[in-house]
């Protein structure tokens, strides 16, 4: 009946976690469901018995029951807030996945540019670090076998990672609720050996990588006529632009991060780069966040290849 | 809200009074049923409330029952994605918004409230009214949304999915739900002022009931957080008629912000729900045990901590929705120390019962249920508060099963267990004792054989929301379904003999089971003004004859 | 009509207080919910502080600016009516309500006139022309502005009617109780102030 698989050293934590408070949980419930049973029963009305004394007040007792569980639960809650940290802050090494999400199907691309529907494979002992956005409501991605989830939102990023150790194929499912075919917004999590992992990308049709689909993108859009170093400087270069530190118009400054970049693109005029007029069109309802995503991959390899790309 | 006071007051103060035998009971007077909809007394209110709610628990819990009828198989072969979506919205809310919050409250707060305290009404007697009114009109606008083809976005209204995606009627839903908040915020001011200004000569804070004190605490989250979700609403509903961009990410707005103030009030809403429910089970464990309760200023302060901390944990809500890691750490901490005032009041029940002379009666067994059951709420809801484990757990079944006890095991129950104390109060007659037993059994063993597979299920990964799951889970999905039909059972069971007792029960008398309170000192059911003379209060609550009094069965 | 009442309490002393106590918890509850409507603003100004900025010089600043000294002035004519109530001297007190309800309408008739500028302009949402915006930022910061200041002027409309009710019976021979001319005072005083709070936040943040 029941059927915990883990996929990962971070699911055997999470249950070691969850089988630990929960004797924490049979000891303080079971004592109170004892004490209630045994009182009822030996105090019960018309039972002759010394009911001498009851105490109606006693402050140390009422402290030390209101302390003593909450230092035990604490414990809990300083082991489980690292776990927290921790799935928060992927490893630099992790393989990149884009995640778009939209009513009701998932889109995962891989960095090769292999893309695949509501299935999603990925090799062992490989940190993976899944970029998800939707295009359209919240939605969830939750795979059980991981013990992860992470709402996945219009018109943000947000990042999920994980290292799975144990090959097999998993649940995947969208764990907000979308609409109507919500209950279906779902299908596999396929955890492979290496190997078998790199064949089976060989034998995925790609148009090209991320990026490079990206740069096709960057030409057909026309974004050179701006942003070419060698165009007249009306836009801020691209080049070593990922990752570095930006001043803004109005003397902030920001990263110029995944989310950045993104923003930069569908709402530019949100954050304009000190020095440039705010000459730049939006990009929303033009493209879609999959293409979003592209540019965003095609900027962040100009990173690596400075000046020339392709 | 008063002028009339100016004219009324010193003529009905020289009015003779009336003796007993003459003292009308509230019930009787006045037959017509232009007297029941023009009544201002807070009795024949909270009567209208009883038959309100009953009602609209009818229509939720069918929805529920389709629900666990579709979950007995991994296909969808009952109702349509759409049908279940539609189900199970109305479901929730309905049963959050015109069940759940105006259960205790308003049926009970508005009963007992004056005659606990030794006044003949509430403050506000003709605004009581007027905020019966306005619930039924939110009630209305619900039904009318059913009607019209029903709403498919949770109870949650979660933006953008109801603001731009959704196709139901949910500017109908939410009007409706608006509606209601208003209701809500009137029923609070009333109960505030009611307390502060009504009590009777004698009657100081630390001779309230418990049920008072926990129903302060409820008026205060009342009037403090529901107008934060009436804002919420408002800018949903001009999001979806007006095209504005709040919460919507594809005009700029932000979906999270919506989630925050959401559920700023939804939190607390979980305690607008499970502090009566509290006050409650205080009045039951005392009177059963015929003692006094144990730590009374630990158990009335832990309300009003329980209400301030209340307002300070929302964002448990939303650990996997992109909050920042900083802030959910801070929310987890202070979720487990909103554990600590429900956990003095869990340990100090217990210990009244504690050389008790205990009567195991049908309202204390409900009192027994509601303790075991929230104490399973509480403890999962800690496992729930604690990041690591929430991130695999949130928006599965195990959520479904935690709040279905801290809502259906603790406060449903807790309900009953009001019924089935106050009943002879409220009309006078007895009902069927043993009938009163079996039901409450039968809620217990069929609530935990409904929603404890539900943990199981969640934590398995089963997430909510689903009409077609995999066929792994249909073993415990069967066990819940199977379990439904026993608490539903439970349910109708009260119906039949409650029913049958305000004919056929016998005379109650005024105080069958012998207990403290000012609301038993007076004739059942209790004349229209309450008190012949206003009571003078001279001691705390619960004195009862220290133990040897065995011999009152 | 004829509702069947139930009075309550024992001395008409008691009830004021009750009456005052009642007014005073409904406006932590009217407070709630400007409370919400303010922290939004401030959360969608911290999203984006250029778009807020730069849509915030489209509102007619003098506009903001003479409503504020309006209601300020209305208040101050309130606060000495209720003043006045307390020494018997109805008379005065009612001309000072009745000033205070006009200039309430005179707040009503600047706001209409900034709405109708604004609904020509194209800036109001849902209807009329709808012009681009040039950012997303800047529509939120409309759409909310309009949010705000509609419900406040909600809020205005309930005052003023309670302000002008409250003069008309002062004029008779039932005036309404201190206490009373005092909580329709108090809740002046919370239109006002939620108005100085708003104020600043989208006129004042350019």
């Amino acid at each position: 009946m029941l059927n915990l698989r883990e996929a990962s050293e971070h699911a055997a934590h999470v249950d070691l976690l969850t089988g630990a408070f929960g004797l924490l949980v049979l000891v303080l419930a079971g004592s109170i469901f004892v004490l209630i049973f045994a009182f009822a029963i030996r105090y019960r009305r018309g039972k002759e018995v010394s009911r001498e004394h009851a105490p109606n007040r006693n402050v140390w007792l009422e402290v030390s029951w209101s302390v003593i569980p909450f230092l035990l639960i604490l414990a809990f809650f300083i082991v489980s807030a690292k776990m927290f940290f921790t799935i928060h802050e992927p490893p630099a090494d992790a393989m990149p996945i884009s995640v778009v999400a939209k009513q009701w199907m998932w889109k995962f691309q891989h960095a090769g540019g292999q893309s695949e529907i509501n299935e999603l494979h990925i090799p062992v002992g490989q940190p993976v670090r899944l970029t998800m956005t939707s295009q359209d409501v919240i939605h969830s991605l939750y795979i059980p076998a991981l013990r992860l989830k992470q709402d996945v939102l219009p018109g943000r990023y947000t990042d999920m990672w994980f290292t799975a150790d144990r090959p097999g194929s998993y649940h995947l499912f969208c764990a907000e609720f979308c609409g109507t075919d919500h209950a279906v917004m779902g299908g596999r999590f396929v955890a492979m050996e290496p190997g078998a992992y790199a064949r089976w990308l060989a034998g995925q049709a790609s148009g090209g990588s991320l990026a490079t689909e990206g740069a096709m993108l960057y030409r057909q859009l026309g974004c050179g006529a701006c942003h070419d170093s060698g165009a007249s400087a009306r836009a801020p270069a691209l080049a070593g632009l990922y990752r570095s530190r930006v001043t803004l118009a109005d003397g902030r400054h920001v990263v110029a991060d995944d989310q950045y970049l993104h923003d930069a693109i569908l709402d530019p005029n949100r954050q304009v780069t000190a020095g440039y007029d705010p000459i730049m069109p939006t990009y929303r309802g033009v493209i879609d966040e999959e293409a979003a995503m592209k540019l965003v991959a095609y900027i962040r390899i100009l990173r690596t290849v400075p000046g020339e790309h392709r | 809200m008063s002028e009339a006071g100016l004219t009324n007051a010193p003529s009905e103060g020289t009015a003779p009074r009336q003796t007993r035998a003459e003292a009308q009971s509230y019930l009787s007077d006045g037959n017509s049923l232009r007297s029941w909809l023009l009544t201002t007394d807070h009795k024949r209110i909270a009567i209208l409330y009883l038959i309100s709610i009953t009602a609209f628990f009818a229509v939720a819990a069918t929805a529920a029952a389709l629900m666990r009828l579709e979950l007995l198989t991994p296909n969808g072969d009952v109702l349509t994605a759409e049908g279940y979506n539609r189900a199970f919205t109305l479901h929730g809310v309905i049963m959050v918004w015109f069940f759940l919050i105006p259960s205790i409250p308003n049926v009970f707060g508005n009963f007992l409230i004056p005659l606990m305290i030794g006044a003949r009404d509430l403050a506000f007697p003709r605004l009581n009214l007027a905020s019966w009114y306005i619930f039924m009109a939110g009630g209305l606008f619900t039904l009318s949304a059913l009607i019209f083809g029903g709403v498919d976005t949770g109870w949650t209204f979660y933006t953008p999915l109801s603001s731009h995606y959704a196709n139901g009627n949910v500017v109908l839903a939410l009007a409706a739900v608006f509606i209601a908040g208003w209701s809500s915020i009137l029923t609070g001011i009333n109960f505030i002022v009611t307390i502060h200004k009504l009590r009777a000569p004698g009657m100081t804070w630390g001779r309230l009931p418990l049920f008072v004190w926990t129903h302060y605490a409820t008026a205060l989250i009342l009037v403090l957080a529901t107008p934060v979700l009436a804002v919420t609403l408002l800018l949903v509903m001009a999001e979806r008629v007006f095209g504005l961009g709040i919460f919507d990410p594809a005009l700029g707005g932000d979906p999270l912000l919506f989630e925050h103030l959401f559920w700023f009030y939804s939190h607390p809403a979980v305690y607008i729900m499970v502090l009566p429910a509290m006050g409650v089970v205080s009045e039951l464990v005392t009177a059963a045990a015929h003692k006094k309760l144990f730590g009374y200023w630990f158990v009335a302060y832990s309300s009003l901590a329980i209400a301030t901390i209340g307002f300070l944990v929302w964002g448990h809500h939303m650990f996997v929705s992109g909050e920042s890691m900083y802030a959910s750490t801070i929310f987890s901490f202070l979720s487990l120390i909103v554990a600590v005032p429900s956990a003095i009041k869990v340990y100090n029940w217990t210990a009244t019962l504690y050389k008790g002379s205990i009567a195991l009666n049908a309202a204390f067994l409900f009192a027994m249920g509601f303790i075991g059951l929230f104490v399973m709420g509480g403890l999962t809801g800690l496992m729930l508060a604690l990041l690591a484990i929430d991130v695999h757990v949130h928006d599965t079944y195990f959520v479904v099963a935690h709040f279905h006890y801290i809502m259906v095991g603790g406060a449903v129950t807790a309900f009953l267990g009001a019924v089935h104390f106050w009943w002879p109060k409220m009309f006078g007659r007895m009902y069927n004792e043993v009938w009163g037993r079996i039901s409450a059994a039968f809620i217990f063993i069929g609530f935990n054989l409904t929603f404890f597979p539900q943990f199981l299920l969640g934590y398995m990964g089963m997430p909510r929301r689903y009409h077609v799951y995999p066929p792994e889970f249909q073993t415990l999905n069967v066990l819940s379904s199977a379990g439904a039909s026993l608490l539903g059972i439970g349910y109708v069971l009260p119906l039949i003999y409650l029913f049958y007792s305000l004919r056929n029960g016998e005379t109650a008398g005024d105080n069958p089971w012998h207990v403290t309170g000012l609301e038993w000192t007076v004739p059942s059911p209790p004349p229209t003004h309450n008190f012949e003379e206003a009571p003078v209060v001279v001691n705390g609550p619960y004195e009862y004859p220290l133990s040897h009094d065995s011999s009152i069965a | 009509m004829t509702i069947a009442r139930h009075e309550p309490f024992a001395d008409i002393a008691r009830e004021r207080e009750a009456d005052r106590l009642g007014m005073i918890v409904f406006l932590a509850s009217e407070a709630m919910l400007f409370g919400a409507i303010v922290m939004a603003l401030l959360a969608l100004r911290t999203f984006e502080p250029t778009a807020f900025a730069a849509t915030s010089e489209r509102l007619i600043l003098l506009a903001g600016a003479a409503n504020t000294a309006i209601l300020l002035t209305s208040s101050l004519l309130v606060a000495v009516g209720v003043g006045a109530r307390k020494l018997d001297r109805n008379r005065l007190a009612m001309a000072l309500f009745a000033g205070a309800a006009l200039l309430g309408i005179a707040f009503l008739i600047v706001k209409g006139s900034e709405y109708r500028a604004e609904y020509l302009e194209g800036l109001m949402p849902g209807v009329g022309p709808r012009q681009d915006f040039a950012s997303p930022g800047a529509r939120m910061f409309m759409d909310a502005y309009f949010i705000a200041t509609g419900l406040h002027a909600v809020h205005v409309i309930v005052g003023v009617v309670l302000l002008a009710g409250c003069a008309w019976r002062l004029r008779g021979d039932a005036p309404p109780s201190v206490v009373g001319t005092g909580n329709v005072g108090l809740y002046w005083h919370l239109v006002d102030i939620v108005w100085v709070f708003l104020f600043p936040i989208l006129y004042l943040s350019r």
